[in-house]
């Protein structure tokens, strides 16, 4: 599939800030899934630099700029092939051990009912194939948490979205996260975009997902939220040990107050498009 | 428990490194003791060498208890232990170069690998990563005790930033200034030469990008941190810029200090404080300590970074155990110095042994440090012993268990004038273009007779350690 992005992301500050400093990882992954025609990120006045690909195979760059600074933007735009592996990563040059994706983090830390979740739902499994048993975990999550905006917020832990029953993809990611670890399955949060043709689907500004580390398969993506395995309608960004490790935009700003946060995520089908223009 | 080793005085006989100090100590009237005592308080005052402990409130202008009575190593005592430190130093950094990139030790089966990266100081941020002669620990503080003449065992690495170097300096000061004739009975190794060699070190790790002669900072969490003293001490001593995260920031592929005449690119952090707050950007989100967007520039090779985050994974309790291993497996040598005997409550059998002998031993949470969290065995009531059998049938793998060793005891002023208590010893190793290690280091003393917690946390003080000249 040939899709198009344009990601805007637009901060006002009622108070003008000094100075702002953000760490980007607005860059597609490199894998087989999914090959870039185009991309361009842009900013106005920012300076540019420390740029690297980490361990996990995720560019970062760093961006900053000095104030007095009333908004800020950031502009994503590009143009991606992708090729649906049925979730699975291909082909994406990482350093980093699976088994390190097995320590949670603060959002991911285990809990008895997460237990009692995984435990519940694998308990059945015993012996199954270590895909079978990633999804019937992935399913189990998208039943226990329900995709409802609004409920939770973006520092929710697994345990209290599961504990709530309600939560967004965050949330769910989070809540998938932990049962796998807890069962001893690397896990891993990562971000992209979605293309949704359907009104039903559920597509957030910037998606998120779960990815799985499966033996012989590799790391295979599992969204909770459309009880999918990510195909050629997701883009990947980068990943993470849980949603603020792999933010996409991590910053901080000095002085100034009133953050107020705008987000447009817009993922096009160029063929559906160009055929609409004929 | 075994014997007490007294260093002083063996089989009835005083060794000879302690023969012109035991004179000393019978000639010195108990006046002057009293007075030279108040002297050194006056002169550690004045220097203002404070330690504040962690999470005890009290007073933090408080003194480390100094005792006056130096020990002694001879030539051949410290050229084995620093061959034994070396050794060990180089074996920790070719580890930690080794995890954050082929894992060669963990897929010859050497060490499990889930000790390594299922380890909360294990970061993921710098796999992949090669650091400026890929050093990662620039400064290893070896921890050791002796139970014997020829006995030393290495009780815990420090690869992070250990702290003490300052007293070791300060000890010496003040001894010569105190009985400048001990220095001319005795030919005992200077210690003086720890700033140059370190900022030596530092400069020989500057990035790539760095041309000309590198400038050095020490970054510190500021002045209420315990060991804030040091860190100012040891910028002085340098000649190098003592910082906080504000005074830094970070604008294109660098890092740079805020000066009167303008930024100033920095080239190395000698940093003081943990990874988790290094870079709001990576690490911790609510961290002011730091610096946003540090990790990156490092990452990027505009700085280096003094330990290098995520050096911690190679001090870690459970790996400890695991550095003969190293040493056999990277420099393809037998290990100089030994380790303690070492349970892991992770291992069941190991545990159940644990349990059953929870008495004699000591046990340590895998993860504490500074005595805390601490159970000596001999020296515990039955409760103790007992809620320490809670938690480690609770949580087993945060435990480990070690013999309760002899430690060795040297002479010590106590009220009733000198008697035997139990020292430890850290010595500095300075890793960067070369390996170097000043003669001695940090002896730490238990005051409190008996005692066998030398932390100065809990009744530790501290005593000048001479290194004689052949």
């Amino acid at each position: 599939m040939k899709l198009s992005v344009s990601h805007v992301t637009r901060y006002v500050f009622e108070t003008p800030v000094t100075r702002l400093i953000q760490s980007h990882r607005l860059t597609p992954s490199r894998c087989a899934n999914q090959r870039v025609i185009s991309w361009e990120v842009n900013m106005l006045k920012a300076v540019r630099g420390a740029a690297f690909r980490d361990g996990a195979g995720d560019w970062t760059e760093t961006v900053s700029v000095d104030g007095p600074l009333d908004a800020f933007e950031i502009e994503v735009t590009g143009e991606i092939e992708t090729e649906d592996f049925a979730g699975v990563l291909r082909d994406h040059r990482e350093k980093v051990p699976p088994s390190a994706y097995l320590t949670p983090t603060a959002r991911t830390w285990p809990s008895q009912p997460l237990r009692e979740l995984a435990e519940d739902t694998l308990a059945p499994l015993d012996g199954r194939p270590a895909i079978e048993r990633a999804h019937a975990l992935s399913n189990a999550v998208a039943d226990a948490v329900e995709y409802v905006p609004g409920e939770t917020e973006s520092l929710t832990t697994a345990a209290e979205a599961l504990e709530g029953g309600k939560g967004v993809c965050q949330d769910q990611t989070h809540v998938l996260m932990a049962v796998a670890q807890m069962s001893g399955v690397p896990a891993r949060y990562v971000t992209g975009y979605l293309f949704s043709a359907m009104p039903d689907h559920i597509s957030e500004a910037s998606h998120a997902w779960a990815e799985l580390y499966v033996d012989d398969l590799g790391w295979v993506g599992f969204d909770p939220s459309n009880r999918v395995c990510p195909d050629d309608r997701y883009i990947r960004l980068g990943s993470g040990y849980d949603s603020q490790d792999a933010a996409p935009i991590r910053g901080v700003v000095s002085g100034g107050a009133g953050e107020r946060l705008d987000v447009s995520v817009k993922v096009r089908d160029i063929a559906a498009s160009e055929q609409q223009q004929q | 428990m075994p014997e007490t080793f007294n260093e002083m005085i063996d089989g009835g006989q005083v060794r000879p490194a302690y023969q012109s100090l035991e004179r000393w100590q019978n000639e010195m009237p108990a006046d002057l003791r009293q007075m030279k005592q108040s002297e050194a308080e006056a002169l550690f005052r004045r220097v203002g060498i404070t330690f504040a402990v962690y999470g005890e409130g009290g007073d933090p202008e408080r003194l480390i208890p100094f005792d006056m009575f130096p020990r002694v190593f001879t030539a051949g005592e410290w050229r084995k232990l620093e061959r034994g430190i070396r050794q060990r130093a180089a074996a920790l950094n070719a580890f930690l170069a080794d995890v954050y990139d082929q894992r060669e030790i963990i897929r010859a089966g050497k060490i499990p690998e889930h000790l390594v990266t299922h380890n909360e100081a294990f970061e993921r941020a710098v796999v992949g990563m090669r650091p400026p002669r890929n050093v990662w620990s620039h400064i290893v503080g070896v921890d050791l005790v002796r139970t014997g003449p020829d006995q030393f065992y290495v009780l815990e690495d420090n690869c992070r930033t250990p702290s003490g170097v300052s007293y070791m300096l300060q000890n010496r000061e003040i001894m010569m200034r105190m009985f400048p004739h001990l220095f001319v009975e005795n030919r005992i190794a200077p210690v003086d030469g720890y700033a140059d060699a370190l900022r030596h070190t530092l400069a020989s790790v500057a990035p790539k990008k760095c041309d000309g002669d590198p400038t050095v900072v020490i970054l510190t969490p500021g002045q209420f941190n315990s060991a804030y003293y040091e860190h100012s001490f040891l910028a002085d001593l340098m000649g190098v810029e003592l910082v906080e995260g504000q005074d830094l920031f970070v604008e294109g592929d660098f890092c740079w200090m805020r000066t009167t005449e303008g930024p100033k690119k920095v080239d190395v952090i000698y940093r003081r404080i943990d990874d988790a707050f290094l870079d709001p950007l990576c690490f911790r989100p609510d961290s002011m300590l730091g610096v946003p967007g540090l990790m990156n520039v490092y990452r990027s090779g505009g700085v280096s970074i003094c330990s290098a985050p995520g050096a911690g994974v190679a001090d870690d309790k459970a790996i400890y155990t695991f550095v003969p291993d190293m040493i056999r497996f990277y420099l393809g040598e037998a290990p100089i110095l030994e380790n303690v005997p070492t349970w892991q409550c992770a291992k069941p059998d190991e545990c159940k042994y644990v349990l059953e002998h929870l008495s004699e031993l000591v046990v340590k949470e895998v993860h504490g440090s500074g005595g805390y969290g601490m159970l000596v065995g001999p020296k515990a009531d039955q409760s103790q012993i007992e809620a320490f059998r809670h938690k480690i049938t609770e949580k087993p793998w945060n435990y480990i268990a070690q013999p309760t060793l002899a430690l060795s005891a040297c002479p010590t002023f106590v009220e009733e004038g000198v008697a035997p208590r139990h020292v430890d010893l850290r010595p500095y190793c300075l890793v960067g273009e070369r390996i170097e290690l000043v003669p001695g280091g940090l002896t730490r003393v238990a005051l409190n007779e008996g005692s066998l917690v030398v932390n100065s946390s809990q009744g530790g003080g501290v005593k000048d350690t001479w290194v004689l000249a052949e």
